[in-house]
């Protein structure tokens, strides 16, 4: 694996992106509580980068089809997470609107 | 160095995304930031680490993002709870795959990447099974009985707990066939842990589990070595505990007690079968006709929708109903409960779905105070989130539950298909208050029959400009 990231740094990058995960969210309006959550569940899909470098590192080719199915999933989370929490917010209009 | 700035440019717009999402005006935009972020870290780490594999990656895109965005276009929105949790789960899963898949590379991994991996397979696992059964439980395909609330399901998942450390230490020693056992048992922690959980609470269990599957992204963030992934993860983790947090609040529940608590009302009431007609004494019923001559005198509306209303698909009637008492100068305003539908904020997507404006639908807080102003309440399919007892009986399951008001109003309309009791299993001193009249049926047919009544009585064609709403 890539070996340019040494432990130590790894924990800061850890520690550092927590802190900020927890100051991002604030008060949250009632009417975003369900597109937030479905938003915040489409970005947990990152993991998706983890499955591509599985597929580029793999010797065999049932370790390639590990690394196909993981993306698969991650993939199915990120564009089905994304899109869904597009339409409902699509849908959110003010008075006047209509 | 295109790649780093493309890195760094993806965990800005991640980080500006997430915030955007919490605020009502930016929220659109900001989910497309964070496509777009994902979108440059995937062409970061192509860049970075060649094509090598691609047809591999054309595979994965193809059908998980194909069905995934299948799914996105064609599910319900009364799905919606039920649909998160499915793509959550499915995050977990990925991140427990590629785990599994990083153990057999050739390459070595050093102390921390060994423990990556099991915190990934942990995790993800957890993640994975919690949330099929969140999924089950939201679908009713799952309910939650009886034997799940015995206080040995702690004992039993201590003992699950307890034995996939044990696997871990297995693997660090250098077994790394116990990676099996661990994954197997982490699964079963997961179905554990979930399982007597009760629906009602499932909402705040997804957002939990989200973040898990944030901290698993993390973790196998460590097991590639990429920062990226690691500050993602950690972002989504933490992120995802304060959104925990947030559901907590508007459910009124501690997240304790949410976990390890049991389900809210899965215990007998009273001994009395909940589910039955019988116990209540003193019900007025009236039919649709009544109801829409109370309407025609009133002059403020309050309508509450619940998860009823929508399985009904009703919104776009009571829509309808609202836009003609408001020709009339009736006053017209939604009572919307925290918890309204199956996970917060699901009511004001569903009427959203019916063009309702976001400005028109009225938190608790809010409204609570005007329903002694206020001349008829609609109840629409909701039941819990009206229930007076939450106030006054201390043995109710409910109390303490913030609950919308409408007892204080002049009169109340339920209108629902039968005295059957609501999600929770938990009987309603409303029905039987004297200001209460019951209209039994379907609330798309009791709508469409109200609007009928009320445009025989001539309502809502008054001269345009003699009234304006509110």
């Amino acid at each position: 694996m890539s070996g340019a990231l040494s432990g130590t740094e790894a924990l800061w990058v850890l520690v550092l992106g927590s802190l900020l995960g927890l100051e991002l969210i604030g008060k949250v309006p009632p009417t975003l509580h369900t597109p937030l959550m479905s938003g915040a569940n489409a970005i947990s899909g990152i993991t998706l980068l983890a499955a591509l470098v599985l597929i580029a590192e793999a010797p065999t080719p049932a370790l390639r089809l590990v690394g196909a199915t993981a993306l698969g999933f991650a993939l199915f989370n990120v564009v089905g997470g994304f899109l869904v929490t597009d339409r409902m917010l699509a849908m959110f209009k003010r008075k006047g609107a209509n | 160095m295109g790649e780093l700035t493309l890195e760094l440019g993806a965990v800005l717009l991640l980080a500006l995304g997430l915030k955007g999402l919490a605020k009502i005006r930016t929220a659109r935009a900001a989910n497309g930031l964070a496509a777009l972020a994902l979108l440059l870290a995937v062409v970061g780490l192509l860049l970075q680490q060649g094509l090598t594999g691609w047809p591999w990656m054309l595979l994965g895109l193809g059908v998980g993002g194909g069905l995934g965005a299948l799914l996105a276009f064609k599910v319900a929105m009364t799905a919606m709870p039920e649909t998160v949790a499915l793509f959550n789960g499915c995050g977990g899963l990925s991140s427990l795959l590629v785990a599994i898949g990083a153990a057999q590379l050739p390459t070595p991994l050093n102390l921390l990447g060994q423990v990556s991996v099991l915190a990934s397979v942990l995790v993800g696992s957890i993640t994975f099974s919690g949330s099929l059964v969140a999924m089950g439980k939201l679908q009713e395909w799952l309910g939650t009985p009886g034997w799940t609330q015995r206080p040995q399901r702690h004992a039993i998942n201590i003992t699950l707990a307890v034995a996939t450390l044990v696997c871990c230490a297995l693997v660090l020693k250098g077994m790394a066939v116990a990676l099996i056992p661990l994954t197997v048992l982490s699964l079963l922690l997961g179905i554990g842990l979930t399982l007597p959980v009760g629906g009602a609470d499932m909402p705040v269990v997804i957002s939990l589990l989200n973040s898990y599957s944030g901290v698993a992204a993390a973790a196998a963030g460590f097991v590639v070595g990429s920062e990226l992934l690691i500050v993602a993860g950690a972002m989504v983790g933490a992120a995802g505990l304060i959104l925990t947090q947030v559901m907590c609040t508007a459910m009124n529940r501690s997240l304790t007690s949410v976990l390890f608590g049991g389900a809210m009302g899965a215990a007998p009431v009273g001994g009395a079968d909940g589910t039955k007609d019988e116990g209540y004494k003193n019900v007025t019923s009236c039919s649709a006709e009544e109801c829409a001559l109370t309407l025609e005198a009133a002059e403020r509306v309050v309508f509450v929708p619940g998860y009823g209303l929508a399985v009904a698909q009703a919104q776009h009637s009571l829509k309808e109903l609202a836009k003609l008492l408001e020709q009339q100068g009736i006053a017209v305003s939604y009572a919307i409960h925290p918890v309204a539908g199956r996970m917060p904020g699901h009511m004001n997507v569903l009427l959203a779905e019916a063009d309702v404006p976001y400005d028109q639908l009225i938190e608790m807080d809010t409204i609570n105070p005007e329903f002694p102003r206020t001349d008829v309440v609609i109840v629409l399919g909701a039941n819990d989130v009206v229930n007076p007892r939450a106030k006054s009986d201390p043995s109710s399951p409910l109390y303490g539950m913030p609950v919308l008001e409408v007892d204080q109003a002049r009169s109340v309309f339920v209108v629902k298909r039968s005295l059957g009791s609501g999600y929770a299993g938990i009987r309603n001193d409303l029905f039987e208050l004297p200001q209460t009249s019951m209209v039994f049926g379907d609330a798309k047919q009791v709508l469409q029959t109200l609007l009928q009544e009320l445009r025989a009585l001539g309502v809502g064609k008054v001269p345009a400009g003699a009234g304006t709403g509110r």
